[in-house]
């Protein structure tokens, strides 16, 4: 294969400008798929991905353009995650791309995103080829854009083409210039196999898919194959490329290709994104730079309601893991919430989908806990223990400190919500770093958050106090000395140990009262009073009363009104299978589920 | 064939519809009441079900605004296709506008024994808000015309937690009605019922009081219960004692055609929407006029009650009597022992002093009246 008729690269966006509608139209107009056969948005193929608009898995696709030149040249577009919490899994893709496509939106321009992707990428020392994309919609001022893009982003603009990936207008001379900018592989196909594992999916058939970027040598069938960190070794079976939804086999993959190598692995975790893959006989030097194990974030727990369906859970987490190494989880008790599992996510949005594809590809019906993140409890006698379920804090008296992870965010805004988001983020314990005009009417403000602020609702707060304007991103920074403490919820006088979290102390008066606020609203009136408490250690804090239910009676019921009743009745017990026994309180499952959204004003 | 049965018959028409009436009833021209009582005539000849009737119920809507004549071709229509048995209790709902000396001497020509009169409250102001038709003064000239007549069995519907009405009114209400002496007296605690103006005006006060927040026009919760404890205590000292939630009467006036409601009897309902139980199935009539009037007397959501539904029936039902269930009774009726099928939830009902047992009697506590709602769920499979 000639590296020079090689481009691999991938499409960088904010969100909605368009990434994927114009990945569609290449691979539409590069032939490799009809008009017909092309569904809205070949590359995210998850129903999940396509109702909120985002890619989660990244996704790979190799198309053939026969380009003015007259010559033919393979396209590999290799989509990207397009969140923040998958962005390790970003960093990997672009590391197995030459350039990257700029899109940019032609009426919102530069966002939060933007930049942080194109960093990335510039990071990884791809070319960047900026696309103005939506030149069809009014309020679209394409030149206003790409001034924006040489102040902002420092990168020639002038020659971007304008185009409408939804119409198709332009898009060849995308094509063309994918061709003339993105730089060709280079690398040394005689060298010792060296190819970087970008994403990896499991295939009850084949076992696990390894989607890689050969660098340097060759791989085909037979080739033993070493995963030079996790020190899993395989013998190749198959290697191949992607068509589009599809694999096809071929004979060998070498340097500049990007394909996939099946070996029959059968976990993802022995072929992590990041992890270098050489010839087991004949290795490699080095490995390729980067790799790093991604951990979880995010922790909460995670309850079958029906209790008796534990092992369908476990079943389903299991499954899921296969494809996604980023998914943790352990079983854990709960007094409250009985067997279920303490699971760890990359981000709340990692979590959010790994919920939803549990109930709805597994028909689970969950409760889930409060999200928590690792703190660090540096304990008296010199240990230190990495929390993630606050039940199992130490007694105060055991811990001499405690550190909570901090994360670098920046939030483009324009000016006139600066006020409001420099005081939600002051509400959220930020610490201002600075600010930076992008141009007159927007700015980037930067923070240090504590992530534990901002795992519960800090993008719809964002969103609801910028009108939806403002957008986000943020990085790891560190852990930092914090003064933390324990909140408990007491009902009935009871403690509900799926209900304790961990907050800031200056925070934790405000918390605990919403708590308790929250949780009248939810459980339903019974035939005691049900006084329900927030509480520090034995200090309570905030208290809220249900009232007990005085009067529940049908004041007449003669023959028409018998049937109509009962099913009222029956209604009523069906209410209360959906809930959950503390001491002699039913608490409605969705009462665990509301207290994650406090701020809701 | 069925050995004995109870009838109901209703009657759709009113003059006026009240602001919290969710009746199957609206108000008609005379050709209207004429065709559909011509209707009915044609569904009682029909029906299939026959047995000796212990007990018939005129009930509404207003059957008072048919003619007295109407009312005697309807009862010779029923002694016509039906063995009524001697002393059997005949009803008739009126309402205490629509009563004239012709009516009252017509409909005792025609063997109603029993009168029941809609009368709601004693205060002219609450029978405004109500939107009822009459006044205080026209229910007591009604009253004494049924008396005088021969009407020795006479029933007052009251309602108490009406919008602006206090504990003293609706003691006031209690009190001039026992001094009139009906030997029965049913009290009614108001539901405010979706689609009515009520609705409109105080849905939102009644969710409120569901959730236990403060009322603007209902009475609290507390105020509510504690005018239901006052009825208790007012008729009880007056003699009449509570035989279900919302009934009172003189020893021996019971109801009877409502307990058999109570106690799963059958009964078969004409008319326009009426429900009916029989050998275990139940069904209603079309609510819809135009198809009622063309004769489609067809059964409409039929359900063959299971074992277990009557069984449910059984413990929902009978739990609204004073007197409660007998464990007995249930053994004999579904072969199996009591304590088998209800005996767990029972006991935590009886550990929650909701409901009380004395000679295998099972029935509710005061407490357990309050809430009557919760405790009858717990017996729903």
């Amino acid at each position: 294969m000639d590296q020079s008729k090689i481009r691999n690269f991938c499409i960088i966006a904010h969100i909605d400008h368009g990434k994927s509608t114009l990945a569609d139209r290449i691979i539409e107009m590069t032939g490799l798929l009809t008009s017909r056969e092309m569904q809205a948005q070949v590359l995210d193929n998850m129903d999940l991905e396509r109702e909120r608009g985002i890619t989660i898995k990244a996704q790979t696709v190799r198309t053939v353009y026969r380009a003015k030149d007259g010559e033919e040249y393979i396209f590999n577009l290799i989509d990207t995650p397009g969140h923040v919490d998958f962005n390790y899994e970003v960093s990997r893709s672009l590391a197995a791309c030459d350039g990257a496509i700029l899109v940019v939106d032609a009426a919102q321009g530069i966002e939060a995103q933007t930049l942080a992707n194109v960093y990335l990428a510039l990071d990884h020392d791809l070319d960047v080829m900026p696309v103005i994309n939506k030149i069809d919609l009014p309020s679209a001022d394409p030149e206003r854009v790409i001034n924006e893009i040489e102040d902002i982003i420092g990168i020639e603009a002038q020659d971007a083409p304008r185009i409408s990936a939804k119409t198709g207008e332009n898009v060849e001379e995308v094509l063309e210039q994918i061709v003339a900018k993105i730089p060709a592989p280079v690398g040394d196909a005689k060298a010792p196999l060296k190819a970087l594992i970008f994403d990896s999916v499991y295939d009850s058939y084949r076992g696990v898919i390894v989607f890689c970027r050969i660098k340097e040598g060759a791989v085909r069938r037979g080739t033993p194959i070493l995963m030079m960190a996790t020190g899993a070794r395989a013998e190749v079976v198959e290697v191949g490329y992607f068509g589009a939804g599809q694999f096809i086999p071929c004979e060998e993959l070498s340097a500049g290709m990007v394909g996939y190598i099946t070996a029959s692995l059968k976990n993802v975790k022995e072929t992590r994104v990041g992890d270098t893959v050489t010839n087991a006989d004949i290795p490699c030097a080095e490995p390729l730079p980067g790799y790093k194990k991604v951990n979880s974030m995010v922790f909460c727990g995670m309850y079958p309601a029906d209790g008796a369906k534990y092992p369908d859970l476990r079943d389903a987490l299991e499954k899921l893991q296969l494809n996604d190494a980023a998914l943790q989880f352990e079983p854990e008790t709960s007094v409250a919430l009985g067997f279920g599992f303490r699971c760890g996510f990359l981000g709340l949005l990692h979590l959010e989908i790994i919920q939803e594809r549990l109930e709805r590809e597994y028909n689970l019906d969950l409760v889930t806990t409060a999200p928590s993140v690792i703190y660090k409890v540096h304990k008296t006698n010199g240990e230190v223990m990495e929390l993630t379920n606050p039940s199992n804090l130490p007694d105060p008296s055991e811990i001499e400190y405690m550190e909570e992870p901090i994360v670098s965010a920046e939030i483009m805004v324009t000016t006139e919500f600066i006020g409001s988001i420099m005081q939600l983020c002051e509400e959220r314990r930020g610490v201002y770093l600075g600010m930076e005009y992008m141009e007159e009417t927007r700015a980037l403000l930067k923070y240090d958050l504590p992530l534990n602020e901002i795992i519960y609702d800090f993008f719809d707060a964002l969103k609801s106090r910028s009108r939806g304007y403002a957008s986000f991103d943020y990085e790891m920074k560190g852990y930092e000395r914090s003064e933390l403490v324990k909140l408990d919820i007491l009902v009935n006088r009871e403690e509900v140990d799926a209900l304790s979290f961990i907050v800031h102390g200056a925070t934790a008066y405000e918390r605990g009262r919403k708590m308790c606020e929250k949780l009248k609203e939810e459980i339903p009136r019974q035939l005691f009073e049900i006084p329900i408490q927030a509480a520090i250690g034995s200090k309570i804090i905030a208290r809220e009363t249900v009232k007990a239910m005085r009067k529940d009676v049908l004041a007449k019921c003669y023959g028409g009104d018998i049937t109509r009743k009962k099913k009222l009745l029956e209604k009523q017990k069906e209410g209360k299978k959906r809930m959950r026994q503390v001491g002699n309180v039913e608490i409605p499952q969705k009462a665990f589920m509301s207290v994650l959204k406090l701020d809701d004003k | 064939m069925i050995s004995k049965m109870e009838l109901y018959i209703h009657i759709p028409f009113c003059i006026r519809k009240c602001a919290y009436c969710d009746f199957l009833s609206f108000p008609a021209g005379e050709e209207r009441k004429r065709a559909y009582v011509e209707a009915l005539r044609e569904e009682i000849g029909g029906a299939a079900e026959r047995g000796d009737v212990t007990t018939i119920f005129l009930g509404g809507g207003t059957p008072s605004v048919l003619s007295g004549e109407e009312i005697g071709i309807l009862m010779e229509t029923v002694r016509s296709h039906y063995r009524v048995l001697p002393g059997a209790e005949i009803s008739l709902e009126a309402n205490p506008g629509t009563l004239t000396a012709e009516k009252l001497a017509a409909w005792r020509e025609a063997g109603i024994n029993r009168l029941s009169i809609g009368l709601q409250s004693a205060d002219n102001r609450e029978l405004r808000t109500l939107g009822r038709i009459h006044t205080w003064e026209e229910f007591l000239e009604g009253y004494r015309m049924a008396r005088k007549a021969g009407f020795e069995n006479i029933n007052i519907d009251l309602m108490s937690a009406l919008p602006g009405q206090s504990s003293r009114t609706w003691r006031e209400t209690l009190l001039k009605v026992t001094a009139l002496e009906p030997e029965h007296i049913s009290a009614y605690s108001l539901i405010v019922e979706e689609g009515t103006p009520f609705y409109e005006k105080y849905g939102e006060d009644a969710r409120r009081r569901e959730e236990g927040l403060a009322c603007s026009w209902l009475p609290s919760e507390e105020e509510e219960r504690q005018m239901y404890y006052d009825t208790k205590g007012i008729l009880g000292e007056k003699g009449y004692g509570r035989y279900e939630i919302s009934n009172y009467a003189r020893k021996g006036y019971e109801c009877r055609h409502n307990c058999g409601y109570w106690r799963r009897e059958s009964y078969r309902g004409f008319g326009l929407g009426a429900s009916s139980l029989v050998e275990e199935v139940r069904f209603k009539n079309t609510s819809c006029m135009e198809e009622y009037l063309g004769r489609d007397f067809s059964r409409r959501e039929e359900e063959r009650l299971s074992k277990e539904a009557q069984m449910e029936e059984f413990m929902f039902l009978g739990l609204r009597l004073a007197e409660g269930i007998s464990t007995e009774e249930f053994c004999r009726k579904f072969g199996c022992a009591y304590a088998e099928v209800y005996g767990k939830v029972t006991k935590e009902l009886l550990a929650k002093k909701l409901l009380c047992q004395e000679n295998q009697r099972i029935f509710l506590t005061e407490q357990g009246i309050d809430v009557s709602n919760y405790v009858i769920a717990e017996f729903l499979f």
